[in-house]
């Protein structure tokens, strides 16, 4: 009996378990729901169910984030299908009370939201919400661990190379890096030792999906990276995550030990001749760490600052060995293209991107949270119908997607289809999958000078046009804004967005004018009005 | 098997040059007697590539790149003085000279600083960015030299010369952004740092009059780098590597 099949006994065993309840109530445990009781919520249920002698009848179950983070907390009462949101350790009886009977608690019963989920594929967060992700044998009975098992046993490392390059996916991180390019990259690089790196150090204002992705889904990352290190050779892998994320730093170390113990990770895993191991490094909240010479720098114990690419880290990274570095979301991907076929992921998005991809939706509308749509949808289609538009009937002015990297897409331009090609285009980006919904009453000045500020801060320092650069820039629309900026304040912030953008090191300079020459793009008039000679302007 | 080349033929300026595959387009350059600015890097010392006044165009690349940090390839189209470069490079240093508290008539430096060298040179007649003013102090601690902040444009030319050569580390940068700052060992008075050897390399490697001898007057602040050349030539050591 090999070690996969004893896994799938483990998962057989705990499929009939869950198949004898009558009812489940799947109660979410991520850090948006969490922060809003929901633990207390859990346990109340759980006690709720043993003093009312269910136990054999209704499994409480701790699952990841459903989506609607600002509607915290919610449960999910199965197999009626019924979603309650803001739930409060109070309701735990009528809640039960629920699931006995079959009907809906009617005060916190939220019927409408399934048009939320209707619109979503969801590959990357197919168990978010629905699998317990502190339970490897839950994650196996959702065929976890099926595709390393098939590339351990049944591919060879060019062949799985090949299938990625295939499915045509690309990087989620930002940038939209062929995968399968870079795997094969890091594959031809010479070397003995080869490391592969998780970029969880997710930092962009109002993005929260690799958060989620960990702390809903752990062990998809691992058996993620562990696929991409059997591809490109590498035995040691680490995961850079920040330290502001303590429940996802938790679930990966437990998942990391349970894994380690069944064979998954460490020496021969799952029986064949292939050694990996993982660690968790900690980010210490430098944004700029997201840029990977900075975060190799990072985990090398220097200061997190970028250096000059070429080389790139596929031929000289961490510790001078080529490195792989992949974000959360792009290996979070690589499971089920192997599980389902590189044909079956192409069958997704449009024909430069493929797949889906995961946005945190925030702002001034109605649903906000975390959706999973294919590539190739409209930005109208995310932010009327599945983000119900902005609240109180007003009308959305722009959406800016790409944080502090990208721009503000107006209202006009919503038909657009969401790809890394399109969003480029007009002068924003895909970035990690921030997407914030403005309404008419923002300021898109006041928009760009928060991302310049946040560009400011978060400069490393290292290289004069981002350090001096984003200041003066800042200053500039300070100035502006306060009403007393002037025709050549405007052409020398327009001449600074040039410099900074052409000149600087690394991606965060080379992108932080974005927001601003977005703006200054779409919604010139409203800085043209601030200016006190407008008159110069006109000429 | 097709023998690899190993030497790079190629042109720069539109002048036919050629390069060995491990030499970068700023060495080539300064071979063929074309300059190019530079400021953070400095022969002997690694290269950052961190200034970007040595960026020039390739023909065909999407992006500038520093001349410091790439190396030579085969039929590349070297730009290093386009219009756009000499634009590009006039605001980096009008951007140094508004973030600091530059004031050449009353530096001891005046006439021996490469920020300065290089303005003039660039054309610079006035800085058109506002100046920032910053509010930084002089660290008057140590009993030769004098670190002061005011002049200081993170070039980290010292912080490299104590590390790689001297071998002391006792500069380092602390901060981000333009909030970033030298400091010496865990941000203590660099007079009481117990790493410092008081060799006297970081105040000659420093570009400008931020790091200074003690009893100078105005202008006559002279760095003295030859040794950079020797120690490093003597030591057979190569920091890129």
């Amino acid at each position: 009996m090999t070690i996969y099949d004893t896994l799938q006994g483990m998962a057989e065993t705990e499929h009939d378990r869950q198949a004898q309840f009558e009812n489940e109530m799947w109660v979410c445990l991520a850090s948006g729901c969490a922060s809003q009781n929901a633990d207390q919520l859990a346990d109340r249920l759980a006690d709720l169910v043993k003093e009312q002698e269910l136990e054999e009848k209704v499994n409480v179950k701790c699952v990841g984030c459903m989506g609607l983070c600002a509607t915290g907390p919610h449960v999910t009462v199965k197999p009626a299908g019924q979603h309650y949101s803001e739930v409060r350790p109070e309701d735990a009886e009528a809640l039960v009370e629920a699931a006995k009977t079959g009907e809906p608690y009617e005060p916190l019963y939220e019927p409408e939201y399934s048009q939320f989920f209707d619109r979503q594929t969801r590959i990357v967060l197919e168990n978010a919400g629905s699998v317990d992700p502190e339970s490897l044998e839950d994650y196996l009975v959702h065929d976890g661990y099926k595709a390393l098992n098939i590339a351990l046993t049944e591919m060879s490392p060019d062949e799985i190379i090949q299938e990625i390059t295939n499915s045509g996916l690309r990087g989620r991180g930002g940038g939209g890096y062929p995968t399968g390019l870079k795997w094969s990259t890091v594959a031809k690089a010479e070397s003995d030792t080869k490391y592969v790196i998780c970029n969880a150090d997710e930092g962009d204002p109002g993005a929260f999906m690799d958060r989620s992705v960990l702390e809903s889904d752990p062990y998809r990352i691992l058996e993620g990276m562990t696929i991409a290190a059997f591809a490109v050779g590498a035995s040691k892998g680490h995961i850079y995550v920040r330290a502001e994320y303590p429940l996802a730093i938790d679930r990966l170390n437990k998942a990391i030990r349970r894994a380690k113990r069944e064979n998954l990770l460490g020496n021969e895993i799952l029986g064949t001749p292939f050694n990996f191991s993982i660690e968790i490094r900690l980010g210490a909240g430098a944004f700029v760490c997201g840029e990977e010479t900075a975060l190799i720098a990072s985990i090398e114990g220097k200061r997190g600052q970028p250096r000059p690419r070429p080389p790139y880290p596929a031929d000289y990274g961490l510790w001078g060995e080529p490195t792989l570095i992949n974000n959360v979301e792009t290996l979070a991907n690589i499971a089920p293209i192997i599980r389902n076929g590189s044909d079956w992921y192409a069958s997704f998005g449009t024909e430069s991107s493929k797949g889906t991809k995961v946005f945190a939706l925030t702002g001034q509308v109605n649903n906000t949270g975390l959706i999973e749509v294919p590539m190739g949808i409209t930005l109208r289609e995310i932010v009327y119908d599945i983000g119900g538009g902005a609240p109180d009937g007003r009308a959305v002015k722009a959406v800016q997607t790409g944080g502090p990297s990208g721009g503000c897409i107006p209202e006009h331009m919503l038909d657009l289809p969401v790809d890394f090609e399109s969003l480029r285009e007009v002068g924003s980006m895909m970035g990690s999958g921030g997407m914030i919904v403005m309404d008419d009453t923002a300021s898109m000045l006041e928009v760009a000078r928060f991302f310049m500020e946040f560009s400011m801060t978060e400069s490393c320092g290292k290289c004069i046009p981002c350090r001096v650069g984003t200041k003066q820039m800042y200053d500039l629309l300070g100035r502006i804004e306060s009403g007393v900026g002037t025709y050549r304040d405007l052409q020398l912030l327009r001449e600074l967005c040039d410099v900074t953008q052409h000149t600087s090191l690394c991606g965060l300079g080379q992108s932080a004018p974005n927001p601003v020459l977005s703006t200054l793009h779409f919604f010139e008039d409203e800085y043209l009005s601030l200016l006190t000679d407008v008159e110069a302007a006109a000429d | 098997m097709p023998v690899r080349s190993r030497v790079k033929t190629f042109t720069m300026d539109g002048q036919d040059v050629s390069g060995h595959e491990s030499e970068t387009i700023l060495e080539i350059a300064r071979q063929n007697d074309i300059d190019i600015p530079t400021l953070c890097q400095l022969d002997g010392l690694s290269i950052i590539g961190a200034c970007r006044l040595c960026l020039v165009e390739v023909v065909g690349w999407n992006k500038l790149v520093p001349a410091c940090a790439t190396y030579v390839e085969e039929g590349m189209e070297v730009v290093t003085n386009s219009e756009r470069l000499q634009n590009y490079r006039r605001m980096i240093i009008e951007m140094l000279f508004a973030e600091g508290n530059h004031v050449c008539s009353v530096c001891v430096s005046n006439g021996n600083c490469s920020l300065q060298y290089l303005a003039t040179k660039l054309g610079m007649d006035y800085v058109r960015y506002p100046y920032l003013n910053p509010d930084r102090t002089v660290d008057m601690s140590h009993e030769r030299f004098v670190m002061d902040h005011n002049r200081c444009i993170l070039c980290t030319r010292c912080v490299r010369v104590c590390d790689e050569i001297e071998g002391a580390h006792t500069w380092d940068v602390e901060g981000r952004g333009y909030k970033s700052h030298l400091i010496t060992d865990l941000d203590i008075p660099w007079g009481d740092s117990r790493t410092c050897t008081s060799c006297g390399k970081c105040m000659n490697v420093c570009p400008t009059g931020a790091i200074v001898e003690k009893g100078k007057p105005a202008g006559e602040m002279i760095k003295r780098r030859e040794f950079l050349g020797y120690l490093t030539k003597m030591r057979g050591v190569n920091n890129n590597e």
